[in-house]
């Protein structure tokens, strides 16, 4: 029986916490009676029937039609699936995606379904390789529809395969991809790593055009987003579910496919990442010593590799299929079910260790804006109810924040640093100054749809999703950061846990409380 | 006649030459060793005198325990991991697909037994397998072999048993021994790889299943593995005098798990239903055996009812659709003018 999640205050027998410190991690010392550290739920059983379940789900939907009734010789059919940001890390093969794709296949196949087109649903994320692609689908797959052009990805600046549903009374535009508008039915498969993730999300931003994703990827929609997890308080939420009712009125039939997965984020040997620390063992104390040690001397790009090739053994926990929102609901409860730890109480400090990597440098470089966006815009925004850190506080996180950059992967993230950064953090101008030039940029286009690169806008988004946190705190620390790259971003930058302390003084007092978030694993902290 | 020719008739005869010579210098040692006698020679039985018929050790009957004992299993281990690995490698260059069908099984705690089943084309196809199977299994599996030619002289039999962990099986019925011993190590954690046909294809298209397989899953409830080899027959296929290297596939399919009260029949036609989808998979893709399925066409391993040179026409058409069972070309020589 897995454990849930906890509260551990520290005292002076509590053995130091680890740290992640992007592609390294470290143990630290917190200040005892005054500190606490959560812990996330231990990895919840997943399906034994995995196989099973998926039929079951596909036979037996929520609020719709058996996908068997649903499928008639000579219709359109297409299945949009989650691109590469999910999940994280990327899990062992075979991947869910593939697992249920082929089930709908299968499906497909015995109603005769002939005309069947797959699309990576990328929204402005990079386009996937065709290794990511086969990881995901499987080869089988793969081989037996991109030769033929009926695997494909998502292309958000193509005019001509778009199309225009309609508008929200809050004037929101709808555009999504054409062929999925036009085909009899759409089947979106997608894993809920998140809460966030899922429901009206998966089609409305997915397979979403720049015209139609700007109306809730802007600093006014994420700045009353209270937190992006938490449905009921959330603004991106909200947007997406009205867009939704458009696309339910004027757009395709679609069955929702919706998975979770527990957090059994890292193999053997790096278990112990998962463990509580008192609880590592003589190996696990080795095998962190060892490790810590070593990529102290290992140059950042082979350590990227070693830790990018790193599959979770994570599975899937529950699979729900059929009306969007219907489904979504339950999906929630479930990703609530595996991450919720009951937290009492708001901290004057926050701390958090930054990992190698977030939904967007898979198999790349985590860039300074990258850092801000994965502390600020996801963890920070793990909570339901209040914040974990109280308004006014500080926000330590540890990462080296290299100024470095994948140029394939994220030029505009290049120019945002060097152009827009240098001259505004604040994400409501750079949204009126600066936005159009880099959403517009012809190259930056070009990029996106025939290389792999995230679209020229996506750095402002990345900005926009922490705005919410950096209003919140008096004062974010990054400490073991390039202290260049640190300043750049608007942060303080501190060398050791204890200096990063002594810089919060200023701000919170001399007896602040301190609370440390241990993610990964994922955990959503429920703030009573 | 050309040159070669004349060169090719006198190293026959040379070689007849030597022969005679050899018979002819050992024949008087023959005849001495004859006329030796007992105890030189087996003695002969006096009139009237019954004997016990020996207890038969070979067949069915040879005793495989001793090649699982951890000193044979941990020789076996080195020499398919090593020599026999690299062999494979050389001769076969196989290609596997299908392995993450069995991921769900291969992730349990405790990992259950299996039974794999693949088609039979070659000798080459048990130590193929011994170097595909995936893990947790391949380092506890067992090969049913066929008892009256594997196992018809000890020497054979020893072999088999120690380099490919080989234990006897009655082509034709399935006998109370073989059963027994084979629920036995399925009881103690081993797999089986068992062929469903019974023995090598005569003529490179597949045989009728027979139905020990599904017997022994029905009876221990364990999963069938469908495993589909394409590939080996062109390399060392039934009758050939020398091996071939060319390229092989292997394709795992999803486990098929005995349904309560199933009959075996039905159980086996699932199993070879589910090898010729893995085969038509394989030479097509995933999606087109799906659409092929659904209508009923996908093509039997036995291949077409006919007889005659069509069946022969038909397979060499197969093989010139893809890559696998061919033997590597040499390069074009030719420009290709269309």
């Amino acid at each position: 029986m897995p454990r849930p999640g906890f509260v551990q205050e520290v005292d002076r027998s509590t053995p130091p916490q680890l740290f992640w410190r992007g592609e390294n991690f470290s143990l630290e010392k917190l200040p005892a009676d005054r500190s606490r550290v959560i812990y996330a739920p231990e990895p919840h059983d997943p399906i034994k029937d995995i196989d099973g379940a998926i039929r079951h789900a596909l036979l037996n939907p929520i609020d719709s039609d058996p996908l068997p009734e649903l499928l008639f010789p000579g219709m359109k059919l297409t299945i949009a699936f989650d691109d590469v940001s999910l999940p994280l890390p990327k899990m062992t093969r075979p991947d869910i995606r593939q697992r249920v794709i082929e089930a709908v296949l299968d499906l497909a196949a015995d109603a005769g379904v002939d005309d069947v087109h797959i699309i990576a649903a990328l929204a402005l994320h990079r386009r996937m390789t065709e290794d990511e692609l086969r990881h995901a689908l499987g080869d089988r797959v793969y081989d037996a529809f991109a030769p033929h052009g009926t695997l494909y990805q998502h292309d958000a600046e193509d005019p001509d395969n778009l199309a225009f549903l309609g508008a929200t009374p809050e004037g929101e535009e709808v555009e999504i991809n054409k062929r999925a508008a036009e085909s009899d039915l759409l089947v979106y498969v997608n894993i809920n790593l998140v809460a966030m993730d899922g429901g009206w999300k998966s089609t409305a931003t997915g397979l979403a055009s720049y015209r139609s994703l700007r109306h809730h990827h802007n600093p006014q929609t994420l700045l009353h987003s209270n937190s992006l997890m938490d449905q009921h308080r959330s603004e991106l939420h909200k947007s997406n579910w009205r867009m939704g009712k458009i696309m339910r009125d004027n757009g395709p039939k679609i069955f929702q496919i919706e998975t979770t997965l527990n957090n059994d984020s890292f193999p053997e040997p790096f278990g112990f990442l998962g463990k509580r620390e008192w609880e590592w063992n003589a190996r696990d104390r080795a095998t962190f010593v060892a490790s810590s040690k070593a990529l102290n001397r290992t140059p950042s790009s082979i350590a990227r590799k070693i830790f990018h090739s790193i599959e979770a053994p994570h599975q899937m926990t529950s699979i729900q299929a059929g009306e969007v929102e219907a489904v979504h609901k339950i999906t929630t409860e479930n990703v609530y079910k595996q991450q919720i730890v009951e937290v009492q109480g708001q901290t004057d400090i926050l701390t958090m260790g930054i990992p190698y990597i977030c939904p967007y440098n898979v198999n790349s470089i985590m860039n300074p804006i990258l850092v801000m966006c994965t502390a600020l815009g996801y963890f920070f925004n793990m909570y339901r109810g209040k914040p974990l850190v109280r308004e006014g506080g500080v926000i330590i996180m540890t990462h080296p924040t290299p100024w470095e950059f994948n140029s394939v992967h994220h030029p505009s993230y290049i120019d945002f640093f060097e152009q827009v950064l240098s001259e505004t953090t604040d994400g409501v101008r750079m949204h009126k100054e600066y936005e159009k030039k880099f959403a517009e940029d012809d190259w930056y286009r070009h990029l996106y749809r025939t290389g792999n690169a995230y679209h020229g806008v996506h750095p402002f988004y990345m900005w926009y999703w922490g705005t919410h946190a950096m209003h919140h705190c008096g004062r974010i620390i990054i400490v073991g950061g390039d202290v260049r790259a640190v300043r750049r971003l608007g942060f303080t930058p501190a060398s050791t846990l204890n200096d990063a302390l002594e810089i919060a003084s200023d701000v919170v007092g001399r007896t602040p409380t301190i609370t440390h978030m241990r993610v990964p694993p994922l955990m959503i902290a429920d703030v009573k | 006649m050309n040159s070669k020719d004349l060169a090719k008739k006198g190293t026959l005869k040379v070689l007849a030459r030597t022969g005679d010579a050899v018979e002819f210098a050992a024949r008087p040692a023959i005849r001495r060793v004859r006329k030796l006698g007992f105890p030189y020679r087996a003695p002969t039985v006096p009139k009237g005198i019954v004997i016990e018929p020996k207890e038969d050790r070979l067949g069915a009957n040879f005793e495989t325990g001793w090649a699982r004992t951890p000193v044979a299993r941990g020789f076996r281990r080195v020499f398919l991991a090593g020599p026999v690995t690299a062999a494979v490698r050389v001769i076969a260059s196989p290609r596997v697909y299908g392995v993450d069908r069995l991921s769900d099984l291969a992730r349990l705690e405790e990992p259950i037994p299996v039974i794999f089943c693949p088609n039979h084309h070659s000798h080459l196809d048990t130590p193929l397998m011994a170097t595909v199977i995936p893990q947790p299994w391949r380092n506890k599996v067992v090969t049913a072999a066929a008892a009256d030619y594997f196992f018809n002289t000890r020497t054979k039999g020893a072999l088999a048993a120690l380099s490919l962990n080989a234990i006897p099986i009655d082509r034709e019925a399935t006998g109370r021994k073989s059963a027994e011993q084979i629920r036995n190590l399925i009881d103690t954690g081993w797999s089986l790889v068992i062929y469903p046909e019974g023995g090598r294809s005569p003529d490179g298209w597949g045989q009728e299943w027979k139905g020990g397989a599904a017997y022994i899953a029905s009876r221990t409830q364990t999963p069938l593995i469908p495993v589909f080899i394409d590939g080996t027959g062109s390399i060392f296929g039934k009758g050939a005098k020398k091996l071939r290297p060319g390229r092989t596939r292997i394709v795992f399919g999803a486990p098929i798990w005995p349904e309560e009260d199933e009959n075996i029949r039905t159980l086996g036609s699932r199993l070879q239903k589910a090898v010729e989808l893995l085969a038509d998979e394989v030479s097509t893709d995933y999606w087109d055996s799906r659409l092929r399925r659904k209508e009923k066409a996908t093509p039997k391993l036995t291949g077409p009812e006919y007889n005659g040179w069509r069946r022969q026409w038909l397979l060499s058409e197969m093989r010139q659709t893809g890559d696998t069972g061919l033997r590597r070309r040499q390069k074009r020589r030719w420009p290709d003018i269309g």
